[in-house]
């Protein structure tokens, strides 16, 4: 008997029936799919477009900075075993002026070799010519500051550096695979129009800095990444009668790190929150599928009776699920590479790649398809098993009226709630616990989806705040050497200036037992009222005279604590202390260690010495400040406070604005979803109830009441535990954000709980709403004449 | 045994549509109906007594005509009044049992008589039908007549002005639906109730003091039983 063209029409219509809930399911799948389709798509796309970068490029495996090192000391680097390429660079952090730009603005000045490309991190020229060899005073500059100036070939520039200001002009634009996501001295989030990295000849930068035949940065790239520790240990001990040098791998070049983390989390993102959307969706199918068996009975019965097999009836189910797999599939793809062509372009505002487009990742498409059918069908299980099992003959009767019982409450409690009504609603819930607990289970993860994205903000808040708290300071100064205590005075003296404060900046190797990191070590002042240290709850707490102050994540990664002893070596020094922590501090952008100044000065060869200063100015002198440093040979770099944390708030604002509304209205529609569905199964199980009690007199208002009470009880339970649940999603998200760039604090306000709360409560109104509306429209007479 | 008269029905009309398709189910009815009463709708399937019983009732809505009930116009009540009307002087009793299966039996009569005026007793009402002793078991763990008789009960247990029996003995066997009838028999002459008792069976319509014969969605004859029948000497 060939039943299935009757028996598809059959499933086209119950397709209509069951539009509301079909539209639920269909919403949920395509939230599933989009999100994969979206995070892996873009995850693609960027990590094949930095691989192709870095291929195209020769990025370097291992990068060395120290102070000054011969090019011999290059040249027994490349004679070392697994060493594929070898560039030495003059690397240098200079001040640049543009006319009619006062803001000041850090440069980055990077050595090209006097003849051909770099042969380990090359550059991409995008337009314009390579510098000439020799000392003419030429520049390529990075493209992403070119555009923000609107800069082109043949304009001119002037750079501070070496003490001394130098017009140049650019002759061309370019982009380096090291500033993918450039962030310059004291930033941290990127910001083009303050920060410019620049290049020029080899000849020009040793003239500049006297450094004849030397080199100050190495960029290797090695045979094989798994000789890269053997390599670093090699390079380590080549350059040790230089001093120390920081030696470090793709994952401490802080563009590739960034973008590592960014990836991570992309990752995590395209992991988590489809299971999450694909749970619902499987319990929505669950719900809807076994209800709609329930009220078939009798056709399934009929099916049976005319011949039909168990296998075809099976299937005809089944398939009523998997096409609205398939249309949410179908949905989620559009959606998904809708999204992920916005989120790209977002993300090419901040890395700059020389070509970066959304593509998709075909097999994770092709997962998510699976796992959403799969999801799909774990859903439909229950349904498709009893329609199978269900025996034509007890098909066609009546089902066994439901056993209802005493709910636990009502024992523990008999005085408590005695309203007919109220009882209904306990009884029916304790006579399904698991749908209920499932049904509380989505709501809650709706609740928690949100926390733990809208968290975002209120960690944003957070590092703002501790920003704020921590430096108070109008500009920073960093000299271009350091200079004597007294150079205070006379920054004190330049125009505009109300306060001003020394202090010293250090790089060091910090190690203890087998653990080392490179860090700033910065010496402040016991006076130091622009810039103060916080701890853990963001109290201030005075700069240790003896020892150190370590973030507590340094401190983590270090294997110390208050009163165990660190070693500390100035990069490009032989010599090693040993010095105590003294004190854990907060910091959430960096790892930076901190000091008393003149304990930091005694621990250093020579005279005592500043190495900058942090200024608070009058805001009316502003321009007259910034036009007297312009030029000043004692100026290496400025960073102005405001814009530093105006940069970050920016950037993180328009990531996570995108991003969480995203998430935010997926977990409003999930909650809709389930909201929806359970009332509508219980409004088609319960028709006759409802019936019945609108023909005892109960008016549509007080019936409607039964449903909304029954999804205020399941609300009710969702919301606390959504609460907690977001909170331990969130310090999810917190732990796997926390990397050495940045950590992530765990905040979370009570305006995030309120907002997720809000959502899912307005989401089950709606839901609610729309379900007691048909209610009111029920055709009691009808419904109570039906056959039982 | 008729006292005061409660319902005055004229030209009552009643068309379903599904599509272009129309069903004149009453195609204006007159009678009228009087406080201690029982009238029996009887008539084939189709002929329009089950929408004559939900038009008295109001959970359904005529298309023409008027149900006049004590001095106020039924037809003209909104959703609301409706409500009112059913939850203070209509008690149901159906084919199908329609109890809240989440409710005991007591807690079922208890909900009916919510808002009702000096109802009787849940467990007095649950008395008077022989169910007291299971009172507290839930419609699961009853058989069909038990059901049934909660169902009198809660129908009853707020004295109606007008009960209303749609097939109650349909899905029952002979003897316990002798035993429902004869309790609706009872409750009509105790409680003074008008009482409109559907029925396609003839015999059953024995024991009404009127029996309305519809065909095709009128009356097509309207006779009184004298003497009517006692409900326990009625069999089929």
């Amino acid at each position: 008997m060939n039943a299935l063209p009757i028996l598809q029409r059959k499933l086209l219509r119950e397709l209509g029936r069951i539009a509301g809930q079909a539209a639920a399911i269909i919403l949920v799948v395509a939230c599933a799919v989009a999100t994969a389709v979206m995070s892996f798509g873009v995850l693609r796309s960027l990590e094949q477009a930095r691989a192709q970068y870095y291929e195209r490029c020769r990025f370097a495996e291992l990068f060395v900075s120290l102070p000054r090192a011969p090019e011999s000391a290059a040249e027994a680097i490349r004679r070392q075993t697994g060493v594929e390429a070898v560039q030495t660079r003059l690397v240098a952090d200079v001040a640049v002026g543009l006319a009619g730009v006062d803001d000041p603005i850090a440069g980055r000045l990077l050595s090209l070799p006097e003849r051909g490309e770099p042969e380990v991190n090359a550059i991409v020229l995008r337009r314009g010519r390579w510098v000439g060899a020799g000392v003419a005073l030429e520049v390529i500059v990075s493209e992403s500051f070119a555009d923000a100036h609107g800069l082109e070939p043949g304009a001119r520039l002037s750079v501070l550096v070496g003490g001394r200001s130098r017009e140049m002009s650019i002759v061309g634009i370019a982009l380096s695979p090291e500033y993918v996501y450039a962030l310059g001295p004291g930033m941290i989030a990127p910001d083009d129009r303050r920060f410019a990295i620049l290049w020029t000849g080899r000849r020009v930068l040793e003239s500049a800095l006297g450094a004849g035949g030397e080199f100050n940065d190495l960029a290797i790239r090695v045979k094989e990444a798994a000789a890269l520790d053997d390599v670093a240990r090699q390079v380590e001990a080549v350059l040790a009668p230089y001093g120390a040098a920081d030696v470090h791998g793709r994952e401490r070049q802080p563009s590739h790190a960034f973008l590592s983390a960014m990836f991570h989390q992309i990752a995590g993102v395209g992991r988590i929150a489809p299971a999450i959307f694909l749970a619902v969706a499987a319990f929505l199918v669950h719900g809807v599928l076994g209800r709609l068996v329930e009220s078939q009975r009798q056709h399934i019965g009929l099916m049976k009776a005319l011949g039909i097999g168990d296998a075809a009836i099976g299937w005809h189910y089944l398939e009523l699920v998997l096409v609205l797999g398939a249309i949410g599939i179908a949905a989620g793809l559009a959606a998904g590479t809708i999204l992920g062509h916005g989120l790209t372009r977002l993300y090419a505002g901040f890395f700059h790649f020389p070509n970066l487009s959304f593509r998709h990742d075909p097999p994770s498409v092709l997962a998510a398809c699976a796992v959403a059918l799969a999801a799909m069908a774990i859903g439909a299980y229950r349904g498709v098993r009893a329609v199978s099992r269900l025996a034509p003959a007890l098909a066609l009767a009546p089902p066994a009226p439901p056993g209802y019982g005493r709910t636990w409450p009502e024992r523990l409690a008999p005085w408590g709630p005695t309203g007919g009504t109220t009882r209904m609603v306990l009884r029916h819930l304790g006579r399904f616990p698991l749908r209920a607990a499932l049904t509380v289970m989505g709501l809650a993860l709706a609740v928690a989806l949100q926390i733990a994205m809208l968290f975002s903000f209120d960690a944003l808040d957070r590092i703002l705040d501790f920003q704020a708290r921590s430096e108070a300071s109008d500009f920073s100064v960093l000299f271009a050497r350091p200079l004597p205590g007294a150079a205070i005075e006379e920054a004190a003296r330049w125009p505009g200036v109300l306060k001003a404060e020394a202090w010293r900046m250090l790089s060091v190797r910090l190690g203890s037992g087998v653990q080392a990191r490179v860090v700033n070590v910065t010496g402040l002042a016991q006076s130091a009222t622009l810039r103060t240290l916080l701890d853990a709850d963001l109290v201030a707490v005075p700069v240790p005279r003896q020892g150190l102050a370590l973030p507590g994540k340094l401190a983590a990664l270090l294997h110390v604590g208050v009163g165990d002893s660190v070693t500390l070596q100035p990069v490009g020094s032989r010599r090693t202390l040993e010095l105590p922590v003294a004190r854990i501090v907060e910091q959430y952008i960096g790892l930076d260690a901190y000091m008393d100044l003149d304990a930091l000065n005694a621990l250093l060869p020579g005279d005592p010495a500043i190495g900058g200063t942090d200024l608070a100015i009058d805001p009316a002198r502003r321009g007259e400040f910034l036009r007297a440093l312009k030029g000043n040979g004692i100026v290496a770099g400025i960073s102005e406070r405001s814009a530093v944390l105006a940069s970050f708030r920016d950037t993180m604002l328009r990531t996570l604005t995108l991003i969480v509304s995203f998430f935010v209205a997926f977990a409003a529609l999930t909650a809709s979803g389930i909201a929806f569905s359970s009332a509508w199964i219980t409004l088609s199980e319960r028709e006759r109830e409802f019936a019945t009690l609108a023909s005892l007199g109960f008016g549509a208002a007080e019936v409607s009441r039964i449903l909304a009470l029954e999804n205020a009880i399941l609300v009710g339970l969702a919301l606390p535990l959504g609460s907690v649940l977001g909170y331990g999603l969130a310090w999810l998200v917190a732990q796997r954000l926390d990397t050495e760039l940045y950590r992530v604090p765990l905040v979370v306000s009570a305006h995030t709980v309120a907002i997720a709360v809000l959502v899912v409560v307005a989401a089950t109104l709606l839901a609610t709403w729309t379900v007691a509306r048909r209610l009111r429209r029920m055709d009691v007479a009808a419904v109570l004449n039906a056959r039982q | 045994m008729r006292g005061e008269k409660t319902h005055s029905v004229r030209g009552l009309k009643r068309t379903y549509r599904t599509g272009s398709y129309e069903v004149h189910a009453l195609r204006g009815v007159d009678f009228e109906l009087c406080s201690g009463e029982l009238v029996a709708l009887l008539g084939p399937s189709g002929s329009g007594k089950s929408t004559l019983l939900n038009l008295l009732g109001g959970i359904d809505r005529a298309d023409g005509g008027e149900i006049w009930f004590r001095g106020e116009e039924l037809t003209r009540f909104d959703d609301r009044a409706l409500a009112r009307y059913r939850r203070r002087h209509v008690g149901f009793v159906l084919q199908s049992y329609n109890l809240i299966p989440s409710l005991t039996a007591r807690e079922n009569v208890e909900l009916a008589c919510a808002g009702a005026e000096g109802p009787i007793a849940a467990a007095d009402a649950l008395e008077l039908v022989g169910l007291r002793p299971r009172m507290d078991h839930f419609p699961g763990q009853l058989s069909g007549g038990e059901q049934q008789r909660a169902a009198v009960a809660r129908a009853i247990a707020k004295r109606p002005e007008l009960l209303l029996c749609d097939e109650p003995t349909g899905a029952l066997d002979s003897r316990a639906g002798v035993r429902i009838l004869e309790l609706i028999e009872r409750c009509s002459v105790e409680l003074g109730a008008a009482t409109v008792l559907v029925t396609h069976n003839a015999a059953i319509a024995a024991m009404a003091d009127r029996v309305l014969s519809l065909v095709d969605g009128s009356i097509a004859e309207a006779r009184g039983n004298a003497p009517r029948r006692n409900a326990r000497d009625i069999s089929w």
